[in-house]
């Protein structure tokens, strides 16, 4: 028997299959022993299709709950009659968390299956091109559109970035660069931060804009509210990326003289760019669908408003929210439809943060 | 440079030698200034926490004071005194009280599937399989609240109603499941039912990363000592990381006692506390804040404030003990 001790992809010769050793896999389950599996699995199918025609379960849930109950008890059974108790426990452990596994996967994909099915036929040319200024909410969906909402958004969304990427970025910096006494607790309370509800950031910005200084209801207010959402996001990750960066760079900005200022802005920073841009990113998705804080700060509107710091103002999630508010059939219709570009606007988001984080360096 | 190399010694025309370079560890001037804008930043987070609750207690003061301990342990809601003389009152008992019942269905349902996902991603998945599950957890964790409240509205709740209907059959005689008639739609096992898809990305993210922790010789000490998966898993990962996944189920309830939009669209609020969670009656403090806002008086507008300080606090308190917990349990060897 000769032996291939080097077997290139690129050699043209393709050496004598038999002539190869197959490589051992001892751990790996013999056709013969995976037989049992396959008819319990098999067993549990037809016992749970018996059990429902022979009884007054039905419905998906039925054949659900009683094919989950039925795999459960085919499995403990055959691993216990082959070894022993612990082996019953194992397979049961096993086929619970492959369920609840399962379970978990269910509710996103129901989501995103009946955001397309109910948004995607109100999508047109005209809701990027009109306002719902002189359209009422139950009208056909072939009047009006959301663009004014999609420009709020942006707006909001833009201006709670500009605010909240010097603080967030400055914090993290405050934890992993200046190193202060205080960064223990800091990192503490920008952890609390995070878990602050969205309905009080409203309340905090429309008693600080409205009631104390006199203000009203503007975009410039939506995005402080958001920004207090999305400076936690911002410097946790910041945080993540900062701690990534090598102390070898710092040292050896530092080694070359340069002072701390200096090491932090022209090596720290930008070793760690992309990171840095991610963590805004994500921010900046995590806030795009917020919408109990924009509820109390920017007032709504159906048409065009292209100042943010006047002035009643839409957002996509506003939008959504009257007209699912409106209750008519042509109203959900344009909520679903708002979802639709919402969820297309995070995911894009999200999308960007995501190539962008794992790209390395 | 390198042709002509300068050395003091070598070239005694050069008068002026170098001065040494001062050898300190007191920071430079533009350092200082660096460290003092950092600093400053860094405790920007710090200072807004401090503002957010100065600027609700001040503005809700006057209701803590008219109301006292009442606000929240009573259940009337009166906007404001009307000619029959009815006084205006607040109370958020019962709304306090949905909160916390609708927060723990949510963990009820949401911390089991949470586990067993992190489980299943940690111990269980095949390789090929981590990267998509993970991708589709933290999608879940992307989904505007908004999403999940109309999901909920027009998809789940008609489904959920049946199963609904299916508890009270069955279980009807545990008292909690009895039901006064066919109420069933907008109730707190809905608004559960929401929250614990809401929360499950957290739990999961937070069980992971506590899981991946769990020293790589202790799994590998118990597989050698003959125990399956399972036992492995009941004897090294659960002990190790059970401080971290009571934290990350904690974080998840901070989340659900904070949920607005989501819980406003499948609840119906009712001032008052029904113990049965299959029935249309429930109570969210944030809920109520959206409800009341629109029209809200001066005076209920306070009210409103405080109700938000009261909500700023829960929340608060429960994160500081989540992540303390998951802090702890991180650090432990």
């Amino acid at each position: 028997m000769s032996t291939v001790t080097d077997n290139k992809p690129q050699e043209p010769i393709v050496p004598n299959k038999s002539s190869v050793p197959k490589p051992i896999k001892p751990w790996k389950a013999t056709p013969k022993q995976l037989l049992p599996d396959f008819f319990g699995a098999l067993g549990a199918v037809v016992l749970t299709l018996a059990v429902i025609a022979f009884s007054p379960m039905a419905g998906m849930l039925g054949y659900i709950l009683t094919f989950i109950v039925i795999s459960i008890i085919t499995a403990a059974s055959i691993s216990w009659i082959r070894q022993d108790r612990k082996a019953a426990a194992n397979s049961v452990s096993t086929l619970v968390i492959y369920f609840l596994a399962a379970f978990v996967l269910l509710p996103v994909v129901s989501v995103i299956f009946e955001i397309i099915r109910k948004g995607a036929p109100g999508l047109s040319f005209g809701i990027f091109s009109g306002d719902m200024s002189v359209t009422a909410p139950d009208a056909p969906l072939n009047e009006g559109g959301l663009l004014h909402a999609l420009v709020g958004s942006f707006y909001v969304v833009a201006l709670a970035t500009i605010v909240s990427i010097p603080i967030g970025i400055l914090t993290a910096l405050y934890l992993t660069e200046v190193k202060g006494k205080a960064a223990g607790t800091v990192r503490f309370f920008v952890q609390a931060m995070s878990g602050v509800p969205s309905i009080v950031a409203g309340l905090f910005i429309y008693a600080v804009w409205m009631i104390t200084l006199g203000g009203t209801y503007t975009t410039a207010a939506g995005a402080l509210a958001l920004a207090i959402l999305m400076i936690p996001t911002v410097a946790r990750t910041a945080e993540e990326v900062l701690k990534l960066i090598p102390t070898d760079l710092r040292e050896a900005g530092l080694a070359l003289g340069a002072t701390q200022w200096k090491t932090v802005a022209l090596v720290v920073i930008p070793a760690a760019r992309s990171g840095l841009i991610t963590a805004v990113i994500l921010g900046t998705s995590r806030v795009a669908g917020e919408t109990a804080p924009l509820l109390l700060t920017i007032g709504g509107n159906d048409a065009m408003n292209w100042n943010p710091f006047s002035g009643n103002n839409a957002a996509l999630p506003f939008y959504v929210w009257k007209n699912f508010g409106a209750g008519s059939e042509f109203s959900s219709a344009r909520a679903w439809t708002g979802i639709f570009v919402l969820m297309v606007v995070v995911m894009v988001f999200f999308t960007i943060a995501r190539v962008l984080g794992n790209k390395k360096g | 440079m390198h042709d002509h190399p300068v050395s003091i010694i070598e070239n005694p025309s050069r008068s002026e030698a170098p001065n040494p370079r001062e050898i300190t560890t007191e920071p430079r001037f533009s350092d200082r200034v660096f460290r003092a804008v950092v600093s400053s930043g860094g405790f920007i987070s710090l200072f807004l926490l401090g503002l957010i609750s100065f600027f609700l207690l001040f503005n809700g003061l006057s209701i803590f004071r008219s109301e006292g301990l009442s606000f929240v342990t009573t259940f009337e809601w009166v906007a404001e005194s009307v000619g029959d003389g009815t006084e205006a009152s607040f109370g958020i008992g019962a709304m306090l009280y949905g909160t916390l019942v609708t927060g723990f269905i949510g963990l009820l349902f949401g911390f089991p599937l949470a586990l067993g996902a992190a489980l299943f991603l940690s111990y269980y998945a095949p390789e090929w399989l981590k990267k998509p599950m993970v991708l589709v957890v933290d999608v879940m964790a992307a989904i505007p609240s908004i999403v999940f409240g109309l999901w909920g509205f027009f998809v789940l709740m008609p489904q959920a109603v049946e199963w609904a209907r299916l508890i009270n059959k069955y279980f009807g005689f545990i008292p909690i499941f009895s039901m006064p008639g066919d109420f069933y739609t907008r109730s707190p096992f809905i608004a559960g039912l929401v929250l614990a898809i809401m929360i499950i990305p957290i739990i999961t993210s937070i069980s992971r990363e506590v899981f991946a922790q769990t020293p790589l010789d202790r799994i590998q000490a118990a597989y050698a000592l003959g125990a399956t998966r399972w036992s492995m898993i009941r004897a090294v990962v659960i002990p190790y990381g059970r401080g971290g996944v009571i934290g990350g189920a904690m974080l998840g309830l901070g989340r659900a006692i904070g949920e607005t939009v989501a819980v406003y669209t499948v609840l119906n609020l009712v001032y008052d506390i029904f113990p049965q969670v299959l029935v249309s009656a429930g109570g969210s403090v944030a809920s109520l804040i959206v409800n009341k806002f629109s029209e809200a008086g001066e005076q209920e507008l306070k009210a409103l404030m405080a109700a938000g300080f009261v909500l700023f606090i829960v929340t608060l308190v429960v994160n500081f003990l989540a992540n303390a917990i998951i802090n702890r349990t991180a650090r432990q060897g």
